[in-house]
């Protein structure tokens, strides 16, 4: 029996466009569903209650909660420090969360049960597998879906007293204001600096206090900028934003799950203080979380910086030219947490993954020896998965280990002339002496320019690295 | 000669290679200014780190651009943004 046509690149990537739509419309109706269902049920429950004239009420109280308000929130209520007044203040006011990724999703699940009155939730993107070590506001079942629709359907099942409000089309400096508008406080929990820097002038321009948290690897910190009469905002703190080569990402550094799990959660707690009125608001202090020493820190930080760009004396950003600011060149990076795509070199010193497997097969039908692989991605990437043969120098030790990869080289002509074929690279064999691998692309062309300069001449790169290997040839490849 | 405790977070921990190091300054030279440029002359890399930080003696804010003076048993933190979440 033949086997069944696989579909092609483009094929696959529109049945997965497809299959992507269909789970958000199926999460959409799912939802759709269960509100109706919950709305019956409350009908259903109020009917039976009218039945008959409702009994005279025996009791006094002068508050705004209802009896599934005191039920639901008992244990705020019983806490001296926290309170009626305070749980009323909360019930009415409104947080706004930009990114329901790895801190906005427990801020938003805490913030729900907590009882604020309104929470926004602003994303972007759709919920990816890799997602689900640390967002853990999202499910399997949703992977695919809009990450605010996702999100929302997990507040509204945890406490439909809530009033969630979706922004899908994430936070850019054209709906800031607008969006900002609406809410007492906002969250930042999002993933890059361009959105922070972004986030800080919106909420300085409205007067909006920001409950601000980041995590990346093992590390976590927590402010509140913008609130009382000297705390700094984030300019003050960086007027100049780091340079992109500084920034970690989780997407390339990695992140432990529980530690942007803990700072939103924090984010959640000084929220919670903040609108209810109580205790020492997180404002001119810089908490710090070591996760690996397991270790808190607080920094006392300094006041506003008079000459600060959003709130000194004389702002030159203000409400009427924010929606003009250019973020993505003031940062050097695009709003997001995904790796750029260089392109450092011309496309003779590139080749495509299927052009090196065809090499490797010809090499192997014809019985020469295999080219030569140099793979440059971090070690513990390397022992994940690598191409049989690959030889494996860091990125970072290229320098150093230049002549080991010249002897790479060597050795792969010399087995191929004691083979019977020319030495010569390029003349009677098409493919190069050296095919330079990584993760994504990048690292490899900065590696064969690199290796350029030491003189190593024919070494090329694999475009799109192990990741388009896997996606153009081998979909069982556990890449990462 | 005052031992500062000079503690690495972040970038700057990743740059450097170490979460804390013991720095020994000079009598006429215990300030800030002059622990930051041993540090750069010491970890070439932390200089561009450097330049968008949140420096701390003693877990209080200081300016990068300031010469604080520094005695026996200070803790400075070098603390860079993290953005990531």
């Amino acid at each position: 029996m033949a086997p069944a046509e696989e579909p092609r690149g483009d094929e696959l990537e529109q049945k997965e466009r497809e299959l992507a739509l269909l789970k958000q419309r199926m999460a959409l109706l799912e939802q759709e569903v269960a509100d109706a269902r919950r709305r019956q049920q409350h009908a259903a429950a109020s009917t039976t209650a009218q039945d008959g004239p409702p009994p005279p009420r025996s009791f006094a109280c002068s508050h705004s909660l209802s009896k599934e308000h005191v039920q639901r929130y008992s244990r705020h209520l019983l806490l001296p420090s926290f309170g009626l007044s305070a749980q009323e203040r909360l019930c009415q006011g409104s947080v706004l969360i930009v990114g329901c990724g790895g801190l906005g999703s427990p801020a938003a699940l805490y913030l729900a049960a907590s009882g604020v009155g309104t929470l926004g939730l602003v994303d972007h993107d759709v919920v990816d597998l890799s997602n689900l070590h640390r967002q853990i506001i999202h499910t399997e079942a949703r992977v695919g879906v809009h990450k605010a629709t996702s999100a929302a359907q997990a507040c509204a099942a945890l406490n439909s007293l809530v009033k969630v409000n979706t922004h899908m089309d994430g936070f850019n400096p054209a709906n800031a204001l607008e969006i900002v508008r609406g809410y007492d406080v906002v969250l930042d929990a999002t993933d890059n600096p361009t959105t922070r820097y972004l986030i800080n002038d919106a909420c300085v321009v409205l007067g909006k206090p920001l409950v601000s948290a980041a995590a990346v690897g093992t590390d976590g910190q927590l402010t509140v900028y913008n609130y009382g009469e000297d705390a700094p905002c984030y300019r003050c703190l960086f007027p100049e934003s780091p340079a992109p080569e500084n920034c970690s990402r989780c997407a390339d550094a990695g992140v432990l799950g529980p530690v942007p799990g803990a700072m939103g959660v924090l984010q959640a707690v000084e929220v919670v203080k903040l609108l209810g009125g109580v205790g020492d608001v997180l404002a001119k202090k810089l908490l710090i979380f070591d996760a690996l020493a397991g270790r808190f820190t607080t920094v006392r930080l300094r006041g506003k910086r008079t000459e600060c760009v959003a709130c000194g004396l004389c702002p030159s950003i203000t409400r009427e030219n924010l929606a003009a600011y250019d973020y993505v060149a003031f940062t050097g990076q695009a709003p997001t947490d995904a790796a750029p795509s260089l392109s450092v070199l011309p496309p003779s010193l590139r080749v495509t993954p299927q052009q090196l497997q065809g090499v490797m097969s010809s090499a192997a039908v014809s019985g020469r020896a295999p080219p030569a692989v140099l793979d440059v991605r971090p070690a513990n990437q390397f022992s994940l998965m690598h191409l049989p043969n690959a030889t494996h120098i860091p990125f970072e030790q290229l320098d150093a280990k230049v002549e080991e990869v010249k002897d790479l080289i060597r050795g792969s002509k010399c087995v191929e002339c004691s083979g019977g074929g020319s030495a010569e690279i390029g003349e009677q064999r098409p493919e190069a002496g050296l095919y330079v691998m990584c993760r994504r692309g990048n690292n490899s062309q900065l590696a064969v320019a690199r290796l350029r300069e030491l003189g190593v001449l024919n070494a090329v790169d694999v475009v799109g690295g192990m990741e388009n290997w896997a996606k153009s040839l081998d979909p069982s490849m556990p890449v990462i | 000669m005052p031992d500062i405790k000079v503690l690495f977070f972040a970038k700057a921990r990743e740059v450097a290679g170490l979460s804390e190091e013991a720095v020994h300054l000079q009598e006429d030279a215990a300030h800030t200014e002059a622990l930051v440029a041993l540090l750069v002359q010491r970890f070439p890399s932390l200089s561009s780190v450097l330049q968008t930080c949140v420096l701390a003696v003693n877990q209080e804010y200081v300016q990068l651009k300031d010469k604080v003076p520094l005695k026996q048993g200070d803790e400075v933190a070098i603390i860079p943004p993290l953005s990531g979440g």
